[in-house]
Protein backbone atom coordinates (compact mmCIF):
# COMPACT_ATOMS: atom_id res chain seq x y z
CA UNK A 1 0.00 0.00 0.00
CA UNK A 2 1.22 3.01 -1.04
CA UNK A 3 2.05 5.86 1.30
CA UNK A 4 1.16 9.40 1.14
CA UNK A 5 4.30 12.01 1.39
CA UNK A 6 4.45 14.87 3.24
CA UNK A 7 6.70 18.19 3.52
CA UNK A 8 7.64 17.72 7.17
CA UNK A 9 9.98 20.49 7.46
CA UNK A 10 11.79 23.45 5.45
CA UNK A 11 14.80 25.07 5.31
CA UNK A 12 16.21 28.21 3.62
CA UNK A 13 18.85 30.17 3.68
CA UNK A 14 19.12 34.21 2.79
CA UNK A 15 19.91 34.71 -0.89
CA UNK A 16 22.81 36.96 -1.77
CA UNK A 17 26.36 37.09 -0.59
CA UNK A 18 27.65 34.46 1.69
CA UNK A 19 31.63 35.49 1.58
CA UNK A 20 33.99 32.57 2.53
CA UNK A 21 30.83 30.36 2.47
CA UNK A 22 31.22 26.65 0.45
CA UNK A 23 28.55 24.93 -1.15
CA UNK A 24 29.02 22.34 1.49
CA UNK A 25 28.48 25.49 3.99
CA UNK A 26 25.54 25.87 2.89
CA UNK A 27 24.20 22.45 1.74
CA UNK A 28 25.00 21.69 5.34
CA UNK A 29 23.39 24.91 6.99
CA UNK A 30 19.76 24.36 4.88
CA UNK A 31 20.00 20.96 5.79
CA UNK A 32 20.17 21.67 9.53
CA UNK A 33 17.49 23.99 9.57
CA UNK A 34 15.00 21.73 7.86
CA UNK A 35 15.94 18.52 10.17
CA UNK A 36 15.23 21.39 13.12
CA UNK A 37 12.32 22.59 11.34
CA UNK A 38 10.96 18.90 11.05
CA UNK A 39 11.62 18.14 14.90
CA UNK A 40 14.19 15.19 13.02
CA UNK A 41 18.11 14.52 14.15
CA UNK A 42 20.53 13.48 11.50
CA UNK A 43 19.90 9.14 13.02
CA UNK A 44 16.11 9.65 12.01
CA UNK A 45 17.21 10.55 7.95
CA UNK A 46 17.25 7.28 5.72
CA UNK A 47 17.01 8.63 2.82
CA UNK A 48 18.82 12.02 0.84
CA UNK A 49 18.78 13.20 -2.47
CA UNK A 50 21.20 16.16 -3.72
CA UNK A 51 21.36 17.82 -6.89
CA UNK A 52 24.79 19.88 -8.40
CA UNK A 53 26.65 22.73 -7.84
CA UNK A 54 28.81 24.33 -10.42
CA UNK A 55 30.99 25.63 -7.66
CA UNK A 56 31.99 21.99 -6.39
CA UNK A 57 31.43 19.47 -9.33
CA UNK A 58 31.94 16.27 -8.00
CA UNK A 59 30.89 12.99 -9.60
CA UNK A 60 29.72 12.12 -6.00
CA UNK A 61 27.64 15.01 -4.20
CA UNK A 62 25.79 13.22 -1.86
CA UNK A 63 28.08 11.11 -0.64
CA UNK A 64 30.71 14.04 -0.28
CA UNK A 65 27.46 15.98 1.59
CA UNK A 66 26.73 12.94 3.59
CA UNK A 67 30.15 12.13 4.90
CA UNK A 68 30.35 16.56 5.64
CA UNK A 69 27.24 16.04 7.26
CA UNK A 70 26.95 13.26 9.62
CA UNK A 71 24.76 11.33 7.69
CA UNK A 72 24.68 7.56 7.17
CA UNK A 73 21.17 6.79 4.44
CA UNK A 74 20.26 3.24 3.43
CA UNK A 75 18.93 5.55 -0.04
CA UNK A 76 21.38 8.51 -1.78
CA UNK A 77 22.18 9.89 -5.10
CA UNK A 78 22.45 13.39 -6.58
CA UNK A 79 20.73 14.38 -10.19
CA UNK A 80 20.57 17.14 -12.69
CA UNK A 81 18.21 18.55 -14.26
CA UNK A 82 19.09 22.34 -14.19
CA UNK A 83 16.39 24.88 -12.84
CA UNK A 84 14.47 22.00 -12.21
CA UNK A 85 16.16 19.85 -10.28
CA UNK A 86 15.25 20.57 -6.79
CA UNK A 87 11.57 19.97 -7.92
CA UNK A 88 12.68 16.83 -9.29
CA UNK A 89 14.57 15.78 -6.05
CA UNK A 90 11.40 16.42 -4.52
CA UNK A 91 9.14 14.45 -6.71
CA UNK A 92 11.51 11.41 -6.49
CA UNK A 93 11.52 11.62 -2.50
CA UNK A 94 8.02 11.73 -2.78
CA UNK A 95 8.04 8.76 -5.07
CA UNK A 96 10.69 6.93 -2.67
CA UNK A 97 8.38 7.51 0.72
CA UNK A 98 5.18 6.67 -1.16
CA UNK A 99 7.45 3.59 -2.38
CA UNK A 100 8.34 2.48 0.71
CA UNK A 101 12.28 3.01 -0.08
CA UNK A 102 12.95 5.55 3.02
CA UNK A 103 10.94 7.15 6.05
CA UNK A 104 12.34 10.84 5.95
CA UNK A 105 14.27 12.03 2.82
CA UNK A 106 16.49 14.93 2.93
CA UNK A 107 16.28 16.71 0.15
CA UNK A 108 19.09 19.64 -0.22
CA UNK A 109 20.98 22.36 -2.27
CA UNK A 110 23.16 25.00 -1.47
CA UNK A 111 25.90 26.94 -3.68
CA UNK A 112 28.20 29.68 -3.64
CA UNK A 113 27.28 30.51 -6.95
CA UNK A 114 28.29 34.32 -6.71
CA UNK A 115 31.16 34.14 -4.52
CA UNK A 116 32.41 30.86 -5.25
CA UNK A 117 33.55 31.79 -8.72
CA UNK A 118 33.78 34.92 -11.46
CA UNK A 119 30.90 36.65 -12.98
CA UNK A 120 32.27 35.23 -16.37
CA UNK A 121 33.13 31.84 -15.59
CA UNK A 122 29.53 31.47 -13.94
CA UNK A 123 27.94 33.23 -17.71
CA UNK A 124 30.29 30.47 -19.44
CA UNK A 125 29.68 27.72 -16.98
CA UNK A 126 25.75 28.03 -17.40
CA UNK A 127 25.88 28.80 -20.93
CA UNK A 128 27.02 24.89 -22.05
CA UNK A 129 23.34 23.72 -21.81
CA UNK A 130 23.55 24.52 -25.31
CA UNK A 131 25.48 22.81 -27.66
CA UNK A 132 28.90 22.41 -27.87
CA UNK A 133 29.45 23.00 -31.53
CA UNK A 134 26.24 24.34 -33.01
CA UNK A 135 25.21 27.02 -30.25
CA UNK A 136 28.10 27.94 -27.33
CA UNK A 137 30.67 28.94 -29.99
CA UNK A 138 28.17 31.83 -31.41
CA UNK A 139 28.72 33.39 -28.30
CA UNK A 140 25.67 32.04 -26.80
CA UNK A 141 24.56 32.61 -23.08
CA UNK A 142 21.56 31.51 -20.89
CA UNK A 143 20.20 35.19 -21.29
CA UNK A 144 20.28 35.18 -25.34
CA UNK A 145 19.16 31.60 -25.35
CA UNK A 146 16.11 32.44 -23.15
CA UNK A 147 16.15 35.92 -25.23
CA UNK A 148 15.40 33.76 -28.84
CA UNK A 149 12.34 32.26 -27.24
CA UNK A 150 11.34 35.35 -25.72
CA UNK A 151 11.58 37.23 -28.99
CA UNK A 152 9.52 34.74 -30.76
CA UNK A 153 7.25 34.55 -27.61
CA UNK A 154 6.30 38.36 -28.41
CA UNK A 155 6.01 38.31 -31.87
CA UNK A 156 3.66 35.66 -31.77
CA UNK A 157 1.88 36.88 -29.27
CA UNK A 158 1.59 40.44 -29.45
CA UNK A 159 3.82 40.88 -26.07
CA UNK A 160 5.93 44.23 -25.18
CA UNK A 161 8.74 44.48 -23.17
CA UNK A 162 6.75 46.48 -21.06
CA UNK A 163 4.56 43.66 -20.36
CA UNK A 164 7.30 41.24 -19.34
CA UNK A 165 8.72 44.53 -17.13
CA UNK A 166 5.48 43.67 -14.97
CA UNK A 167 6.93 40.75 -13.67
CA UNK A 168 10.15 42.06 -12.29
CA UNK A 169 8.47 44.65 -10.93
CA UNK A 170 6.07 42.47 -8.96
CA UNK A 171 8.75 39.88 -7.66
CA UNK A 172 10.77 42.79 -5.94
CA UNK A 173 7.83 44.08 -4.33
CA UNK A 174 7.09 40.41 -3.36
CA UNK A 175 10.80 40.25 -2.21
CA UNK A 176 10.25 43.46 -0.41
CA UNK A 177 8.44 41.54 2.62
CA UNK A 178 10.94 38.59 2.85
CA UNK A 179 14.23 39.46 4.98
CA UNK A 180 16.08 37.04 3.12
CA UNK A 181 15.64 38.32 -0.46
CA UNK A 182 18.76 39.01 -2.33
CA UNK A 183 16.96 42.21 -4.21
CA UNK A 184 14.72 44.14 -1.78
CA UNK A 185 15.25 47.62 -2.80
CA UNK A 186 11.68 48.32 -5.21
CA UNK A 187 12.33 49.23 -9.01
CA UNK A 188 9.12 50.68 -10.73
CA UNK A 189 8.81 49.53 -14.35
CA UNK A 190 10.31 52.42 -15.78
CA UNK A 191 13.74 51.21 -14.19
CA UNK A 192 13.39 47.32 -15.84
CA UNK A 193 12.54 49.27 -19.09
CA UNK A 194 15.86 51.46 -18.59
CA UNK A 195 18.14 49.14 -17.05
CA UNK A 196 21.04 47.74 -19.08
CA UNK A 197 20.77 45.65 -22.58
CA UNK A 198 21.95 41.92 -21.95
CA UNK A 199 20.23 39.86 -24.56
CA UNK A 200 17.15 42.04 -26.01
CA UNK A 201 14.68 41.85 -25.15
CA UNK A 202 16.06 41.09 -22.13
CA UNK A 203 17.46 43.80 -20.15
CA UNK A 204 19.41 43.23 -16.39
CA UNK A 205 15.72 43.72 -14.47
CA UNK A 206 14.60 41.05 -17.02
CA UNK A 207 17.23 38.89 -15.40
CA UNK A 208 17.64 37.02 -12.21
CA UNK A 209 20.85 37.77 -10.03
CA UNK A 210 23.52 34.87 -9.41
CA UNK A 211 23.56 34.61 -5.81
CA UNK A 212 24.66 32.32 -2.82
CA UNK A 213 21.87 30.59 -1.02
CA UNK A 214 21.03 27.15 -0.05
CA UNK A 215 17.20 25.45 0.42
CA UNK A 216 16.33 22.08 1.67
CA UNK A 217 12.92 20.07 2.74
CA UNK A 218 12.30 16.93 4.47
CA UNK A 219 9.72 14.59 2.61
CA UNK A 220 8.58 12.13 5.19
CA UNK A 221 5.74 9.29 6.07
CA UNK A 222 4.58 11.48 8.40
CA UNK A 223 3.99 14.94 8.66
CA UNK A 224 5.04 18.13 10.45
CA UNK A 225 3.09 20.36 13.03
CA UNK A 226 0.74 21.76 9.67
CA UNK A 227 -0.16 18.72 7.41
CA UNK A 228 1.07 19.35 3.74
CA UNK A 229 1.00 16.76 1.64
CA UNK A 230 2.76 16.41 -1.88
CA UNK A 231 -0.72 14.98 -4.16
CA UNK A 232 1.01 14.63 -7.35
CA UNK A 233 3.80 15.39 -9.72
CA UNK A 234 4.83 15.32 -13.40
CA UNK A 235 7.00 15.54 -15.88
CA UNK A 236 8.15 16.72 -19.29
CA UNK A 237 11.24 16.64 -21.44
CA UNK A 238 10.87 17.34 -25.42
CA UNK A 239 13.90 19.07 -26.11
CA UNK A 240 17.55 20.24 -24.85
CA UNK A 241 18.76 22.77 -27.06
CA UNK A 242 16.78 26.02 -28.36
CA UNK A 243 17.93 24.90 -31.95
CA UNK A 244 15.82 21.31 -31.54
CA UNK A 245 12.65 23.37 -30.40
CA UNK A 246 9.70 22.15 -32.66
CA UNK A 247 6.87 24.51 -31.13
CA UNK A 248 7.45 27.92 -29.16
CA UNK A 249 3.74 27.23 -28.07
CA UNK A 250 4.62 23.79 -26.99
CA UNK A 251 7.36 23.86 -24.54
CA UNK A 252 7.05 20.93 -22.21
CA UNK A 253 5.31 23.38 -19.58
CA UNK A 254 1.86 22.21 -20.23
CA UNK A 255 2.05 18.78 -20.56
CA UNK A 256 4.14 18.69 -17.50
CA UNK A 257 1.54 20.78 -15.47
CA UNK A 258 -1.76 18.25 -16.69
CA UNK A 259 0.77 15.43 -15.48
CA UNK A 260 0.86 16.83 -11.67
CA UNK A 261 -2.84 17.85 -12.20
CA UNK A 262 -3.73 14.44 -13.15
CA UNK A 263 -1.87 12.72 -10.54
CA UNK A 264 -3.34 14.90 -8.06
CA UNK A 265 -6.56 14.44 -8.88
CA UNK A 266 -7.11 18.05 -9.47
CA UNK A 267 -7.56 20.72 -12.02
CA UNK A 268 -5.77 24.01 -12.85
CA UNK A 269 -8.78 25.55 -11.38
CA UNK A 270 -8.40 24.51 -8.34
CA UNK A 271 -4.88 25.92 -7.42
CA UNK A 272 -5.22 28.51 -4.69
CA UNK A 273 -1.68 29.89 -4.97
CA UNK A 274 1.42 29.61 -7.11
CA UNK A 275 5.59 29.44 -7.48
CA UNK A 276 6.57 29.04 -10.91
CA UNK A 277 9.91 29.41 -12.29
CA UNK A 278 11.45 33.27 -13.33
CA UNK A 279 14.90 32.89 -14.15
CA UNK A 280 13.81 35.59 -16.71
CA UNK A 281 10.50 37.70 -16.71
CA UNK A 282 9.80 36.31 -20.17
CA UNK A 283 10.03 33.14 -18.66
CA UNK A 284 7.55 33.33 -15.91
CA UNK A 285 4.76 34.85 -18.67
CA UNK A 286 5.58 32.14 -21.16
CA UNK A 287 5.50 29.12 -18.09
CA UNK A 288 2.24 31.09 -16.91
CA UNK A 289 0.40 30.97 -20.56
CA UNK A 290 1.36 27.19 -21.31
CA UNK A 291 0.02 26.42 -18.04
CA UNK A 292 -3.04 27.96 -18.89
CA UNK A 293 -2.82 30.18 -15.96
CA UNK A 294 -3.33 33.21 -18.26
CA UNK A 295 -4.43 33.40 -21.63
CA UNK A 296 -2.09 33.64 -24.45
CA UNK A 297 -0.86 37.14 -24.60
CA UNK A 298 -2.31 37.86 -21.72
CA UNK A 299 0.27 37.63 -18.57
CA UNK A 300 1.72 40.89 -18.41
CA UNK A 301 -1.72 42.52 -18.64
CA UNK A 302 -2.65 40.15 -15.81
CA UNK A 303 0.01 40.79 -13.57
CA UNK A 304 -0.11 44.74 -14.06
CA UNK A 305 -4.29 44.52 -12.90
CA UNK A 306 -3.11 42.58 -10.30
CA UNK A 307 -4.02 38.87 -10.90
CA UNK A 308 -0.76 37.73 -9.16
CA UNK A 309 -0.08 39.83 -5.88
CA UNK A 310 -0.78 38.65 -2.32
CA UNK A 311 -4.64 39.21 -2.36
CA UNK A 312 -5.17 38.79 -5.81
CA UNK A 313 -6.81 35.96 -7.87
CA UNK A 314 -3.71 33.34 -7.96
CA UNK A 315 -1.12 34.87 -5.59
CA UNK A 316 2.58 33.94 -7.36
CA UNK A 317 6.10 33.45 -5.71
CA UNK A 318 5.51 35.36 -2.38
CA UNK A 319 9.37 35.44 -1.56
CA UNK A 320 10.73 37.10 -4.70
CA UNK A 321 11.20 34.47 -7.17
CA UNK A 322 14.37 33.80 -8.32
CA UNK A 323 13.97 37.56 -9.94
CA UNK A 324 14.59 39.36 -6.31
CA UNK A 325 14.97 36.09 -3.87
CA UNK A 326 17.52 35.13 -6.05
CA UNK A 327 19.21 31.94 -7.59
CA UNK A 328 21.74 30.02 -6.49
CA UNK A 329 21.37 27.19 -8.54
CA UNK A 330 19.43 24.16 -7.48
CA UNK A 331 18.37 25.98 -4.36
CA UNK A 332 16.57 28.72 -6.45
CA UNK A 333 13.82 26.90 -7.37
CA UNK A 334 13.96 25.17 -4.00
CA UNK A 335 12.75 28.77 -2.82
CA UNK A 336 9.73 28.43 -4.24
CA UNK A 337 9.27 24.84 -2.99
CA UNK A 338 10.00 26.61 0.32
CA UNK A 339 7.82 29.40 -0.03
CA UNK A 340 4.84 27.16 -1.20
CA UNK A 341 5.26 25.05 2.17
CA UNK A 342 5.43 28.20 4.15
CA UNK A 343 2.34 29.33 2.53
CA UNK A 344 0.65 25.65 2.98
CA UNK A 345 1.44 25.27 6.86
CA UNK A 346 0.03 29.25 7.12
CA UNK A 347 3.64 30.36 8.50
CA UNK A 348 4.51 32.73 6.00
CA UNK A 349 3.73 35.91 8.49
CA UNK A 350 3.35 39.07 6.46
CA UNK A 351 3.50 37.24 3.23
CA UNK A 352 0.78 34.96 4.09
CA UNK A 353 -1.84 34.50 1.40
CA UNK A 354 -5.89 33.86 2.40
CA UNK A 355 -6.18 30.21 0.46
CA UNK A 356 -3.11 28.15 1.34
CA UNK A 357 -5.42 25.02 0.49
CA UNK A 358 -3.82 23.83 -2.83
CA UNK A 359 -0.36 24.61 -4.56
CA UNK A 360 1.16 24.46 -7.78
CA UNK A 361 4.54 24.55 -8.04
CA UNK A 362 6.55 24.57 -11.96
CA UNK A 363 10.45 24.48 -12.55
CA UNK A 364 12.10 24.64 -15.97
CA UNK A 365 16.02 23.46 -16.61
CA UNK A 366 17.73 24.43 -19.98
CA UNK A 367 16.25 26.36 -21.92
CA UNK A 368 12.62 25.39 -21.25
CA UNK A 369 14.05 21.92 -21.59
CA UNK A 370 12.80 19.62 -18.90
CA UNK A 371 9.61 20.68 -16.80
CA UNK A 372 8.96 19.44 -13.14
CA UNK A 373 5.32 20.51 -11.66
CA UNK A 374 4.45 19.90 -8.09
CA UNK A 375 0.90 20.07 -6.50
CA UNK A 376 0.95 20.46 -2.66
CA UNK A 377 -1.95 20.23 -0.37
CA UNK A 378 -2.64 21.94 3.30
CA UNK A 379 -4.85 19.24 5.27
CA UNK A 380 -7.14 20.05 7.77
CA UNK B 1 30.58 13.40 -44.28
CA UNK B 2 30.47 17.03 -45.51
CA UNK B 3 32.54 19.13 -43.92
CA UNK B 4 30.28 22.32 -42.20
CA UNK B 5 31.48 25.62 -40.69
CA UNK B 6 31.95 24.19 -37.22
CA UNK B 7 35.21 22.42 -39.38
CA UNK B 8 36.40 25.84 -40.78
CA UNK B 9 34.23 25.09 -44.47
CA UNK B 10 32.09 27.78 -45.32
CA UNK B 11 29.04 25.59 -45.42
CA UNK B 12 26.11 24.93 -43.88
CA UNK B 13 24.73 20.86 -43.52
CA UNK B 14 22.13 19.34 -42.28
CA UNK B 15 21.00 15.31 -42.10
CA UNK B 16 18.18 13.72 -44.09
CA UNK B 17 16.49 10.75 -42.84
CA UNK B 18 16.35 8.15 -46.74
CA UNK B 19 13.57 5.93 -44.82
CA UNK B 20 11.08 8.33 -43.12
CA UNK B 21 12.62 12.11 -44.89
CA UNK B 22 13.23 13.59 -41.56
CA UNK B 23 15.70 16.44 -41.90
CA UNK B 24 17.35 18.23 -38.65
CA UNK B 25 20.69 19.83 -38.47
CA UNK B 26 22.06 18.53 -34.74
CA UNK B 27 24.06 16.00 -36.79
CA UNK B 28 23.49 11.79 -35.44
CA UNK B 29 24.10 8.89 -37.32
CA UNK B 30 20.94 7.82 -37.17
CA UNK B 31 17.04 9.55 -37.63
CA UNK B 32 15.43 10.30 -33.91
CA UNK B 33 12.34 10.12 -35.33
CA UNK B 34 12.22 6.79 -36.92
CA UNK B 35 15.83 5.03 -35.99
CA UNK B 36 17.04 4.41 -39.81
CA UNK B 37 20.70 4.49 -39.88
CA UNK B 38 20.48 5.38 -43.65
CA UNK B 39 21.54 8.97 -43.41
CA UNK B 40 22.76 11.72 -45.50
CA UNK B 41 24.22 14.57 -44.67
CA UNK B 42 23.74 17.41 -47.31
CA UNK B 43 25.09 20.75 -47.94
CA UNK B 44 21.92 23.49 -47.29
CA UNK B 45 21.19 25.96 -50.21
CA UNK B 46 21.63 28.87 -46.86
CA UNK B 47 18.59 30.15 -47.70
CA UNK B 48 15.96 30.40 -44.82
CA UNK B 49 13.49 32.32 -42.22
CA UNK B 50 13.97 34.36 -39.53
CA UNK B 51 12.37 32.21 -36.10
CA UNK B 52 13.87 34.91 -33.80
CA UNK B 53 16.84 36.75 -33.06
CA UNK B 54 18.42 38.51 -30.62
CA UNK B 55 20.96 41.17 -29.92
CA UNK B 56 23.33 39.79 -27.15
CA UNK B 57 25.16 42.97 -25.62
CA UNK B 58 26.42 40.78 -22.77
CA UNK B 59 29.17 38.14 -24.20
CA UNK B 60 30.21 35.10 -22.14
CA UNK B 61 33.89 35.82 -22.12
CA UNK B 62 36.22 39.50 -22.32
CA UNK B 63 37.64 37.67 -26.02
CA UNK B 64 34.01 38.10 -27.21
CA UNK B 65 32.57 41.03 -25.29
CA UNK B 66 35.17 42.72 -28.33
CA UNK B 67 32.58 41.45 -30.47
CA UNK B 68 29.32 42.86 -29.05
CA UNK B 69 26.98 44.04 -29.78
CA UNK B 70 26.36 40.50 -31.94
CA UNK B 71 22.86 39.07 -33.41
CA UNK B 72 22.40 35.73 -32.76
CA UNK B 73 19.38 34.09 -34.70
CA UNK B 74 17.34 31.10 -35.32
CA UNK B 75 16.64 30.37 -39.05
CA UNK B 76 14.27 28.12 -40.32
CA UNK B 77 16.37 26.69 -43.39
CA UNK B 78 14.81 26.24 -46.53
CA UNK B 79 15.51 22.29 -46.34
CA UNK B 80 12.98 22.51 -42.68
CA UNK B 81 15.20 22.52 -40.32
CA UNK B 82 16.18 25.25 -37.85
CA UNK B 83 20.29 26.52 -36.99
CA UNK B 84 21.75 29.00 -34.72
CA UNK B 85 23.85 31.38 -36.52
CA UNK B 86 24.81 35.02 -36.59
CA UNK B 87 22.84 37.96 -38.49
CA UNK B 88 22.80 41.43 -39.47
CA UNK B 89 21.74 43.83 -36.77
CA UNK B 90 18.38 44.55 -37.16
CA UNK B 91 16.66 41.31 -38.89
CA UNK B 92 13.32 41.27 -38.07
CA UNK B 93 11.11 37.77 -37.06
CA UNK B 94 9.90 36.45 -40.73
CA UNK B 95 12.93 38.18 -42.53
CA UNK B 96 14.36 36.21 -45.61
CA UNK B 97 17.60 35.82 -45.04
CA UNK B 98 20.94 34.04 -47.15
CA UNK B 99 24.10 32.78 -44.86
CA UNK B 100 27.73 34.14 -45.29
CA UNK B 101 30.54 33.53 -43.05
CA UNK B 102 32.81 35.57 -41.17
CA UNK B 103 35.61 34.96 -38.27
CA UNK B 104 34.00 35.10 -34.48
CA UNK B 105 36.57 34.41 -31.63
CA UNK B 106 38.65 33.30 -34.26
CA UNK B 107 36.20 30.26 -35.87
CA UNK B 108 34.47 30.10 -38.61
CA UNK B 109 30.84 31.35 -38.00
CA UNK B 110 27.65 31.74 -40.29
CA UNK B 111 25.92 35.34 -40.50
CA UNK B 112 22.96 35.39 -42.52
CA UNK B 113 21.83 38.74 -43.91
CA UNK B 114 18.45 39.84 -45.81
CA UNK B 115 18.31 38.63 -49.33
Amino acid sequence: MSRTPYLRGAGLLRFGRHEGKSTLDLMSEAAQAALDDAGLKRGDVDGVVCGYSTTLPHLMLSSVFCEHFGLAPSYAHSLQLGGATGLAMTALAAQLVAGGAAKNVLVVAGENRATGQSRDASVQTLAQVGHPLYEVPLGATIPAYYALVAARYMHDHGISEADLAEFAVLMRAHAATHPGAHLREPIALADVMASKPIASPLKLLDCCPVSDGGAAVVVSCKPGAQTVRIRGAGQAHQHQHVSAIRNFDDLGAAASAARAFSAAGVTRGDIRHAAIYDSFTATLAILLEEIGFAQRGEAGAMARAGHFARFGALPLNLHGGLLSYGHCGVGGAMAHLVETFLQCAQRAGPRQVADPSLAFVHADGGVMSAHVSLVMERVR
Amino acid sequence: MIADWTQGAQRLAYDACAACGAHWSLPRPFCPQCGSDKIERREASGLGTVASATEVTRAPSKELQAYAPYTLLLVDLDEGCRVMAHGEKGLAIGARVKAGFRDFGGAMTPVFGAV
